[in-house]
């Protein structure tokens, strides 16, 4: 990744060779990362990879072992009252003091000192902005998971910050829950904050409210742009599988082309794909099973460079969607189509398919 | 009680070792058949009231004033406990009493009324524990007290306090042996009452503590009249 | 079964009578108990928190030790007291040995491990990331604890109502420092004690019916907490 230059003007916080250590372990290791205004930032990593620990460092919440973070060009500390007033953070669980939803709300305007009014103001501005105006009063222990966090939302809201920060968002609550909690928060997040950085562990969500995404594995930034860039042109074997590339197929470069390269499968087959490697070099082609395209042997081809004919040898039904495995000579497929092209293609086990693929769609990694 | 023990090996004894007149209330209640008390006015009420079956009396111990050193405060010392009471109350003189209805309570309190003198005031401290707490209680707070001679002299060196009167007739400390009358071992009881008045016991009682203290701490008199 | 009826009635009634004997006796309880343990919670909460939340090599053995503390046998105490009080110990100078102020030192003794080893079982059952979330809203260092201790605040109550009652039921400790001396250092174990030996039953019976209501109301009390925990409504459709 290039550095950028020193000074960049939206640049609200920068962070400049971050190292966190625990118990002999690096958890965190970052060259630089920066969060400007004007957008929201996600950082996406499985479980265990450092992104929270990373928030809070940023945050200032957390002192790193090395390096240091800078809040407008000055070191940003928790001691300083403008950075205080201007980081905020919404930790994963709710954490919920005791009392009613109002008190939890009115905390950090307390702390702050604000008057009466405009602490009444801003906790209805909140309670509307995050549709819980009923729960004013309510007690915080009769709050259902879904409350909770719309509440712990809202009482970070309220003190207006420049950057927001969201651990995980959406981690606890269940599924039907969630759905509609991640509706609501793509249309509240762009107006929460001028600055939203949101760490997450879902490809799906990241990329769903997010204007940019730092794909961070085991305390490495190993990806940074716009959902698209890392959604088509995974930069990493990493990434490729945490954002649904997961299936993958090895074999050896046998020619390179301008943009794409000629591999040779472990299974014989030749694959035309996307990316740049040695020839003679071991690769993993990486490959979503939504990108594989079926059709009967008689129907028209594609523009799709890679073309093999094969036969269903599985079928996997998962609600809507249903997970096909195809056998062809010696190589394993798998292919996620709609119950409805299911239908009207008539697969079944054993019934011949052909199975095509654009070079695009395939990522190419050395091993 | 080895050495009944071993006379009446039939017998199996439990003591309980409390003050006389609590002793003398739980033979009251049956929960005792034979009680060994030294306070013959509450042993008089005890047979008056029909409980006992037959009293003797097995020995006797003295009672000492004891009290802090120096010459402060032998200047109550006399002869007589009467005068040497009479003294410590003018003096105002810190006293600590059992005041727990014990034998030596009531010892205590005959020995007041006997002196013409009102126990009360600031200088009067009724403890309401046992001998032992009290006699380190008079020694920490420099005190004076009534207590008996055994429990004094096994306590001395631990204690403050010396000996303030002794020797006065009105000291002396009866002890008697009784039998309870609805007593649920009859037979122990009266094994027992006999056999502490007899002969052998009564020489054991005369030798006991003159190893330790040069002197005897008990008089026996059984047979006396 | 005569005994107990006549010695409840009786006793009924000399408390209803306001008699002078008991009632100074249950003051004075009262008063060397909760001096304790207003002490001991000025001792014991900061000692039972900092334990709580602080983390140092030794800490396993200090908070081993502190929570000795909440079996600390009262005539252990009491002899150490004692000692220390009397004469020839370090503060003998200070005279208080049977009066008031060893009671309270003794029981100070008893309720402040107590209460230190109550308030840390508390303070750790609030999650640590509730200072953290408090600081990341801009609270202070300071605010950020206080706020931990407040969600902590229903088991410092029941702390107190445990080392309340535990410090007013002990017997030891408080006879052998105080010297059970009428109009001055007798209290209720303590009386309970020289009455039922003086055969006093009545008495004794009066001043245990109190001691009873007085260890009744403290478990009521934290019995009264612990149920307070929190409820979940049916979660509402979002």
């Amino acid at each position: 990744m290039d550095v950028p230059p020193e000074s960049r003007i939206e640049a609200l916080l920068r962070g400049e060779g971050l190292l966190r250590t625990y118990e002999g372990r690096r958890v965190v290791d970052v060259d630089w990362i920066e969060v400007r205004t004007g957008e929201v930032l996600a950082l996406l990593g499985p479980n265990g990879a450092g992104k929270s620990t990373l928030m809070r460092l940023l945050a200032a919440l957390e002192p790193a072992d090395a390096g240091r973070v800078l809040y407008r060009g000055r070191e940003a500390r928790r001691s300083d009252p403008e950075f205080r007033r201007a980081a905020v953070a919404v930790l994963q669980k709710s954490y919920l003091w005791r009392g009613t939803v109002v008190q939890n709300l009115e905390f950090g305007l307390k702390v702050r000192r604000v008057s009466a009014q405009v602490r009444r103001e801003r906790v209805r501005g909140v309670l509307e902005a995050l549709q819980i105006t009923h729960l004013t009063e309510a007690p915080v222990d009769t709050l259902s998971g879904g409350e909770a966090q719309r509440v712990a939302l809202a009482r970070a809201m309220a003190l207006e910050p420049e950057i927001l920060f969201l651990d995980e968002p959406t981690a606890d609550l269940d599924v039907t829950v969630r759905r509609g909690w991640l509706a609501d928060l793509e249309r509240i997040v762009r107006h929460a904050a001028p600055a939203i950085v949101l760490i997450t562990h879902d490809p799906g969500e990241a990329f769903a409210l997010a204007d940019r995404v730092v794909v961070i594995e085991e305390g490495r930034i190993v990806q940074e742009g716009a959902p698209p860039d890392i959604f088509e042109a995974p930069a990493t074997e990493f990434v490729a599988s945490f954002t649904g590339a997961e299936f993958m197929l090895d074999g050896e470069v046998t020619e390179t082309r301008e943009a794409t390269l000629i591999v040779r499968l472990d299974s014989g087959q030749a694959l035309e794909a996307a990316g740049r490697a040695e020839v003679g070099g071991r690769v993993r082609v990486a490959y979503r099973p939504e990108d594989v395209i079926i059709g009967l042997p008689s129907s028209s081809t594609t523009s799709a460079r890679n073309r093999f004919t094969g036969r269903v040898a599985r079928l996997h039904p998962q609600g809507g969607l249903v997970r096909t495995r195809l056998e062809i000579d010696g190589l394993s497929l798998e292919v996620l189509i709609t119950r409805h092209a299911l239908e009207e293609l008539g697969l079944a086990v054993g019934v011949p398919v052909v199975a095509q693929m654009k070079a695009t769609a395939l990522h190419v990694f050395p091993v | 009680m080895p050495a009944f023990r071993e006379a009446h090996p039939e017998y199996r004894v439990r003591v309980i070792a409390v003050g006389s007149g609590e002793a003398l209330r739980l033979a009251a209640r049956g929960d005792a058949d034979v009680v060994l008390s030294h306070s013959p006015r509450a042993e008089e009420e005890f047979m008056a009231a029909g409980y006992g079956g037959a009293r003797r009396q097995v020995m006797f111990n003295d009672f000492l004033i004891v009290g802090p050193s120096g010459d402060e405060a032998s200047r109550c010392r006399r002869l007589d406990v009467a005068s040497a009471l009479t003294c410590l109350a003018e003096s105002g003189a810190l006293f600590i009493s059992r005041g727990d209805d014990s034998g030596t309570h009531a010892k205590e309190r005959l020995l007041w009324t006997a002196a013409g003198v009102e126990p009360e005031g600031d200088w009067y401290l009724e403890a309401g524990q046992g001998m032992g707490a009290v006699l380190m209680m008079a020694s920490e707070k420099g005190a004076y007290t009534l207590s008996d001679r055994g429990t004094y002299l096994s306590m001395r060196e631990r204690l403050r306090l010396e000996v303030l009167v002794e020797g006065d007739p009105v000291l002396r400390n009866q002890y008697a042996v009784i039998t309870v009358r609805d007593a649920s071992n009859l037979e122990g009881a009266r094994a027992f009452a006999e056999w502490i008045a007899a002969p052998n016991a009564q020489a054991l009682i005369g030798e006991f503590g003159v190893e330790r203290f040069g002197r005897p701490l008990f008089s026996p008199n059984a047979a006396a009249r | 079964m005569d005994v107990f009826v006549d010695a409840i009635r009786q006793a009924i009634q000399l408390l209803l009578s306001g008699d002078p004997y008991l009632w100074q006796i249950v003051s004075r309880s009262l008063q060397v108990s909760g001096l304790a343990v207003l002490l001991g919670l000025l001792a014991g909460i900061p000692l039972g928190t900092w334990l709580g939340l602080a983390r140092f090599p030794c800490r396993g053995i200090a908070v081993a030790l502190v929570n000795t503390g909440l079996a600390l046998p009262p005539v252990v105490v009491g002899l150490f007291v004692y000692v220390t009080l009397s004469r020839q110990g370090p503060l003998g100078s200070l005279g208080w040995l049977y009066t008031p102020s060893a009671m309270v030192s003794a029981q100070f003794v008893l309720a402040a491990p107590y209460v230190a080893a109550i308030t840390l079982a508390a303070v750790q059952s609030v999650p640590p990331d509730l200072r953290l979330q408090a600081r990341a809203l801009g609270a202070s260092r300071w605010q950020a604890l206080l706020l931990h201790l407040r969600e902590a605040r229903l088991s410092l109550m029941a702390a107190v109502a445990a080392g309340f009652g535990a410090v007013i039921s002990e017997v030891g400790a408080v006879i052998m420092v105080g010297g059970n001396v009428h109009g001055e250092t007798r209290v209720i174990t303590t009386a309970i004690v020289l009455e039922t030996r003086r055969g006093q039953f009545a008495t004794a019976m009066a001043l245990g019916l109190i001691l009873l209501a007085i260890a009744f109301t403290a478990n009521a009390f934290i019995t009264r907490v612990q149920q307070a925990q929190p409820r979940r409504r049916r979660p509402l459709a979002s």
